[in-house]
């Protein structure tokens, strides 16, 4: 690890005054990862300014029903509190199977928007990537990608977006508040995260300059019967090789009255799956739907050697997790 | 023996004298480690201390034409920057020889590190970093810029298959073994399977990581090393610096989980202590995981024909088995994937073969039950097929073809149980209750599952040096060089010589883990508690024979042993199985060769019955193991407590083998890409399901006590156990290891 300056911000605007003069400082939440990747040498910061003491640790509701989450509330603490299991409780599911305990002691809701991918070649020095070094080549493509993207990939990057939590917010709508000394944007979740396209080293829309302050969960009844499914290949503490964030309610006709569909694992983004949600809305509940819907949305898919099994395994884990929101609703 | 010590000023249990082998005895280091008082190699401190980190090479085969070291250097509290171009020259590495003298050359690699400009692996270390800090020593290591002229490297373990040649083997274990004509038994059999398994390589993943500290005082050298063979590593750490054997100590009084991968000397060991000379001042070199994967080896890849012949009624008239593994081109070890297959089923025509590939990978080395975690995983997959082949029972086939004599050798076995095992374990778990069609046990989403599979692993002994002082204040003192790397090592001896003494186990005392000790046996191939057992008896009979004379001479025959020693006003006896003159050293090789001659006479192993209960997702392909018994045949058990926790740990070990473990070696480079716990999965908690264990306790006469090894019995039959359950659960054979979900699905 590379020595760096270490600064620690008690006030918003002074931190934000900072990093405008300092565009090599970072912020510090709970370095989860990013001392991680410090360790390693892929990231190597002059300054870190450590903002874990900054008043955004709140959760509050909101007059129309949503839910205002502060950035630097922790993942433990968001995935407990009860209004999030209460009304989104796919989203409490979706931290809980992320990391272990200890992690979610210390991650922080701005910072997991923020994690990096866990491509095998991203992390490798000696190895070629587009996103730790743009131009030079990427590794994965030809090389051990079980991990990798199979949605919203190009040729210059695979790498799959790691978040857990990110995918149920991308089912829930969710905004991303950011702050600069330039003044506050509201940014929706979806359009948050960037594709790689030919610039994978752009991960998300936030600039240099500015601070995750908060996420604001809209009001969203549907997301009352959620479920967030993570498939992986050990039982715990492994990133998804495919997960399924999902909401679903019927009308008095029986058909499909609100469906919400997110996948993670499998793409290069948090991957809402519009196309799914078109198909199903309306529809009846069944595997047949429920398949064609999968299919739909995995239709275009890129599959590599090592990771085309994914696009069958999505499917069979959106119908199964459909199949579950539907016995359930049926069953209650 | 149900309290429990709450306070270190009551660390153990009362145990009755004559009575502590075969009590559930607490670990005497257990306070220690839970406390954080033992010190570990990385441990120590010295004044003056300083910090290695590794440099790598990032090629698999090739030359160094520069390397350039000035930003290292310039890194503040760097003290040196050794590459091949300033370090201390090193002797190669001496040529083995295991009548004389094994030590010397138990080296991981043939390489002279850091004095060759020659590459043979992706991960070689090329250059070390000294530094006043460990942060300072891992800025500055990443800073030294290396150019080769690569050559073309062999790293595609697929592709090099076809290049692999038949094993020579050694005295322990040949490259062939043929029985009658196994392939015409083969093509008439009236039932058979020609199968072909592979398994992927494994890495050493313990607790602790590999370390040392270095410390040289004129030529004297003190090494604090993670190693299970202090007197190997003492030796040849003399042999390559050059000075003689009694002027190098290696200590290792705790180590953090070895099972294999401590056993030869690892390039970190000798660079730690060429540094320490290089700058003149202690050196402690810690490897990061990484550091470990890239440069101390793990279990070999390999690729398996495996194909049983039968008669109707489940007789087997053919077995073949012709295993591919490699090695690295500077060392590696031939991974005995038959052994299972030579030893179990009383096949008439028999033929196992081992062919070797030499690759331009770092070497491969012992990884728990060598041989047996991957010809257990083969040959009893196989018997399973063939079982189902035959539609009968997989125990019923195995017990329809359980020897009279050893299938290879035709020696008779010491003790052999596996029908009783099988029997035992079936009652307990439950078999009968299997519905043996495919995809016949359902619960929800979940198929269900049963798997058997038999557990075998060969019994070794080797010699160990053993001194035993018995004082007159009631204690005793066993002292050993053997090694403690969490299993229980000194509990159990002092257990067996409080019983032998005739005094409490509280009284006796154990030194261990110290190249200044009588030289103990390396701790590996399940051998170290018989092996050193064998003279802990031996001294401690020596003992009491002088107790009983001078117990006559003072009229205190009766006696505890401390009043016989008062009445005669001798303050200690003391009694010695071995000594370090160079007569000793040539004695305890003769006694090896006695004591191995011996056991040859016999076929003798460590058995068991595997049974498991798995779950398989319908919709994703998961994989849950929900059920485990081991039923083993492991002779006397001296500390039912810990010998429970050595077969668990080696039953989660194959289940990691089984459901997630692999090496990822880039076929394109050689470069190992899962150098890391985030890309090598281990099995988490979550993996592991209640595991019952339970044992026969039939004590093998042939063996000190009864004792047979079990340190590495555990982790085979577990991988096969789980297959033929996934099959039972699923209908579909996975025949590559491991079972990830994608090939359920």
């Amino acid at each position: 690890m590379k020595t760096f300056n270490y600064l620690r911000a008690t006030d918003v605007d002074v931190a934000l005054q900072r990093i405008a003069v300092e565009p090599g400082a970072r912020f510090l939440g709970g370095g989860t990862n990013l001392v991680d990747l410090m360790r390693e040498g892929i990231e190597a910061p002059e300054t870190l300014i450590d903002i874990t003491r900054l008043p955004l640790d709140g959760i509050e509701e909101l007059p129309d029903g949503g839910l205002r989450i502060g950035a630097l509330v922790r993942n433990s603490d968001l995935a407990a509190h009860p209004v999030v299991r209460g009304r989104y409780p796919f989203l409490s599911q979706a931290i809980l199977l992320g990391a272990t305990g200890q992690i979610r002691n210390m991650a922080t809701v701005g910072g997991n928007l923020l994690q990096r991918t866990r491509c095998l070649y991203f992390y490798d020095e000696a190895s070629a990537c587009n996103k730790r070094e743009p131009g030079a080549g990427c590794a994965a493509r030809e090389g051990f990608n079980r991990g990798n993207a199979v949605l919203g990939t190009s040729d210059a990057c695979v790498a799959t977006h790691p978040s857990d939590m990110a995918v149920a917010l991308a089912a829930i709508d969710a905004v991303v508040e950011v702050r600069s000394s330039r003044g506050t944007r509201h940014i929706p979740l979806t359009e948050f995260h960037l594709l790689p396209g030919t610039t994978p080293h752009l991960e998300s829309q936030l600039e240099s300059d500015e601070l995750i302050t908060a996420v604001e969960l809209p009001p969203l009844p549907v997301a009352a019967h959620s479920y967030y499914r993570k498939v992986r290949d050990r039982a715990s503490y492994a990133f998804a090789l495919v997960s399924v964030a999902a909401a679903l309610d019927f009308g008095a006709d029986g058909r499909i009255a609100d469906v919400r569909l997110a996948l993670g694992g499998v793409a290069t983004k948090p991957w809402r799956a519009r196309t799914a949600e078109q198909l199903l809305l309306g529809a009846a509940a069944s595997e047949d739907s429920f398949a064609t819907a999968a299919a739909a949305e995995l239709a275009a898919a890129v599959p590599l050697p090592g990771n085309a099994f994914k696009i069958d395994l999505a499917c069979r884990t959106v119908v199964a997790v459909l199949r579950r929101l539907t016995t359930e609703r049926s069953g209650s | 023996m149900t309290t429990h010590a709450k306070t270190p000023v009551d660390p153990a249990p009362s145990v009755p004298v004559g009575g502590a082998v075969g009590r559930p005895v607490d670990r005497r280091d257990g306070h220690a480690k839970v406390t954080g008082a033992a010190r570990f190699s990385a441990e120590h401190h010295y004044p003056d201390l300083t910090y290695a980190t590794m440099v790598h090479a990032t090629i698999a085969r090739g030359t160094i034409t520069a390397i350039d070291t000035a930003a290292a250097v310039a890194v503040p509290g760097v003290v040196a920057v050794l590459t091949h171009l300033n370090a201390p020259r090193i002797r190669p590495v001496r040529k083995g020889n295991i009548v004389r003298d094994l030590g010397p050359s138990v080296s991981g690699t043939e390489v002279n590190y850091l004095n060759t400009d020659q590459v043979f692996w992706d991960g070689q270390p090329i250059a070390v970093v000294v530094a006043q800090t460990s942060v300072a020593a891992n800025e500055a290591a990443p800073l030294v810029t290396v150019t080769y002229r690569e050559q073309q490297a062999r790293v595609d373990f697929a592709a090099e298959q076809h290049n692999a040649t038949p094993a020579k083997g050694d005295l322990t274990f040949a490259g062939t073994k043929k029985k009658g004509d196994a392939e015409a038994a083969l093509a008439t059999a009236q039932v058979s399977v020609d199968l072909r398994y592979t398994t992927p390589g494994l890495q050493h993943n313990t607790i602790e990581p590999h370390a040392t500290i270095a410390v040289w005082s004129g030529d004297h050298l003190t090494v604090h090393d993670t190693t299970q063979s202090t007197d190997a590593s003492h030796k040849y750490l003399a042999w390559r610096f050059g000075v003689p054997a009694a002027q190098v100590r290696v200590r290792a009084e705790f180590v953090g989980g070895a099972f294999g991968g401590k056993f030869a000397v690892w390039p970190g060991t000798v660079i730690a202590a060429m540094a320490a000379k290089a700058v003149g001042r202690p050196v402690r070199l810690a490897l990061s995981r990484k550091a470990v994967s890239r440069a101390a080896g793990g279990r070999t890849a390999s690729t398996n024909r495996i194909a049983l012949g039968a008669t109707r009624d489940g007789r087997l008239t053919a077995l073949i088995q012709d295993s591919i593994t490699h090695v690295g081109s500077v060392g590696g070890l031939l991974e005995a994937t038959s052994s299972p297959a030579r030893h179990l089923y009383g096949a008439k025509n028999m033929l196992t073969r081992q062919n070797l590939v030499e690759m331009d990978l770092l070497p491969n080395t012992w990884l728990r039950a060598p041989g047996e975690a991957i010809g257990s995983f083969v040959l009893e997959s196989a018997m399973d097929e063939l079982a189902y082949e035959l539609a009968m029972d997989p125990i019923d086939l195995r017990m329809r073809n359980e020897p009279a004599t050893d299938p290879t050798s035709g020696k008779k076995f010491s003790q052999r149980m596996l029908r009783e095992a099988f029997e035992a374990g079936a009652e307990r778990f439950g078999w009968a209750d299997r519905n043996p069609s495919p995809r016949s046990m359902r619960d929800g989403e979940w198929l269900v599952g049963m798997g058997a599979a038999t557990a075998y692993h060969p019994v070794l002994r080797l010699v160990a040096d053993v001194k035993v002082r018995l004082s007159n204040d009631g204690t005793a003192l066993v002292q050993c060089g053997f090694h403690e790397m969490g299993m229980a090592a000194a509990t159990v001896q002092a257990q067996i010589a409080a019983d032998a003494l005739g005094i409490a186990y509280e009284k006796v005392r154990v030194e261990y883990g110290d190249s200044d000790l009588p030289p103990g046996p390396m701790a590996g191939n399940s051998n170290q508690t018989a092996t050193v057992a064998t003279s802990v008896l031996a001294a401690c009979a020596e003992l009491t024979r002088k107790v009983t004379a001078l117990a006559r001479k003072t009229g205190t025959t009766g006696q505890e042993p401390a009043a016989t020693l008062r009445a005669a006003h001798t303050p200690f006896l003391e009694a010695s199985v071995g000594s370090t003159s160079r007569l000793g050293s040539l004695r305890s090789q003769g006694r090896f060769l006695a004591t191995f001659l011996k056991d040859q006479r016999w076929s003798k192993a460590a058995r068991g019955a595997q049974f498991c209960e798995v779950r398989v997702n319908a919709d994703t392909g998961e994989l849950r193991i929900s059920r485990w018994l081991g039923m083993f045949d492991v002779g006397h058990i001296i500390n039912p407590k810990t010998a429970a926790s050595q077969l668990r740990g080696s039953i989660v070990m194959g289940i990691g083998m089984a459901m997630s473990e692999q090496t990822l070696v880039d076929p394109r480079n050689g470069r190992t890409m899962s150098a890391g716990l985030d890309s090598y999965y281990l099995p988490v908690h979550a993996d592991i399901p209640p595991i019952d264990v339970a044992w026969l306790n039939e004590p093998d006469k042939s063996m000190p006590l009864g004792i047979i090894g079990l340190g590495e019995v555990g982790m085979t039959g577990v991988a096969a156990a789980i297959a033929n359950a996934v099959y039972h659960a699923t209908g579909r054979r996975i025949r590559d290891l491991p079972i990830s979900l994608d090939k359920t699905l």
